[in-house]
């Protein structure tokens, strides 16, 4: 188990890395296609939604807490609230209505 | 020449720390999910000195919790961190022509959201400049990662279980501000969660996936089919 979790933590170290350095080292030329352009241009932000919806109502209690918690946190977010104000927020929410 | 990389180091170093004040707490909550996905906290500490990415990184410890096969675990790393090589690629436009290949690689290691974000504050990158941020961000991501392991083990379960939601918290904080002022931005995020519900609970065929897959499957698909139909404007991407 522990050799499984060491090779996994090097793949995906090994990866990233070469994901940060291929550009400056070989590639070197801005890329120009404007369709890779966009996709990487989305890609952040959906992998995130992907990553949180519904995985965030299945971390809590009960369905309740999750949903109240998406949704505090997202509107917070959506008024500027700062990463480690919303991640407070809806850790609070989560915990309060999970003990309902 | 020495005064100035000595400046340059000690601004480097007082920029970054307000950053890792930051990766302190995402790095936290980020351990929570390394806990349940069995690292211990030196696993952890590694992973994170390594990969220094939250999206990367949670997605790659829930490949790890689904015993995921090494490919999976390689293809859902490249899918979830490949705006770094965006990232990189601006970046090294903005090498002077003397910068040795030893000072890219250096200053590559650290691209992360918030240290290419200083990085390109410039006309041109300062190395120095960028290891003094790097040195005072990056060993609090590490540390944040094995504290939440830590606490993991420690708290009660249920409130370990509210701090699991803190990470939900920390992407909504990055995709709802974006949602709000781009109109594709926010298409997309609820396309994503619309997809991400049915392929895990209502379509039978996509059901049996594991976490992992569903993220990377859904990612290409609505971040291709946005690219096609709303691309964006390369000459304006440069705040990217």
């Amino acid at each position: 188990m522990s050799t499984r979790i060491w090779l996994s933590v090097i793949v995906m170290g090994a990866v990233t890395i070469a994901i940060r350095l291929l550009p400056l080292t070989l590639i070197r030329r801005p890329i120009k296609n404007r369709f890779l352009l966009s996709f990487l241009h989305y890609v952040p932000y959906v992998t995130l939604a992907v990553m949180t919806f519904p995985a965030i109502v299945e971390s809590c209690e009960t369905p309740l807490a999750g949903f109240a918690a998406l949704a505090v946190g997202a509107i917070a977010a959506w008024y500027g609230a700062n990463m480690v104000s919303v991640a407070a927020l809806c850790c609070v929410v989560a915990f309060v209505l999970g003990l309902l | 020449m020495a005064g100035t990389g000595r400046r340059d180091f000690l601004e480097g170093l007082r920029d970054g720390l307000p950053i890792g004040l930051g990766y302190l707490a995402v790095a936290f909550s980020l351990g929570i999910a390394a806990r349940e996905a069995g690292l211990t906290a030196v696993q952890g500490f590694v992973a994170s000195l390594l990969s220094i990415a939250s999206a990367g990184e949670y997605a790659g410890f829930t490949f790890i919790a689904a015993q995921a096969s090494y490919a999976e675990i390689a293809l859902g790393t490249l899918i979830t961190n490949a705006r770094y090589l965006l990232m990189s690629t601006a970046l090294s436009q903005r090498f002077s022509d003397e910068t040795p290949l030893a000072q890219r690689i250096g200053v590559g290691l650290g691209v992360t959201d918030e240290l290419f974000g200083l990085a390109i504050a410039r006309p041109l990158v300062r190395p120095i400049y960028q290891y003094g941020a790097m040195l005072s961000s990056i060993p609090l991501w590490c540390i944040g990662t094995s504290a939440g392991i830590v606490a993991g083990q420690l708290l009660p379960a249920r409130v370990v279980t509210a701090l699991s939601v803190s990470l939900f918290g920390m992407f909504l904080a990055v995709i709802m501000p974006a949602a709000r002022t781009d109109r594709v931005v926010r298409v997309c995020v609820l396309a994503s969660f619309a997809a991400s519900y049915a392929a895990s609970h209502l379509i039978p065929f996509t059901m049996g996936w594991s976490n992992g897959t569903r993220i990377i499957a859904l990612t290409v698909v609505i971040s291709a089919a946005a690219a096609l139909v709303r691309p964006i404007d390369p000459e304006g991407d440069d705040a990217a």
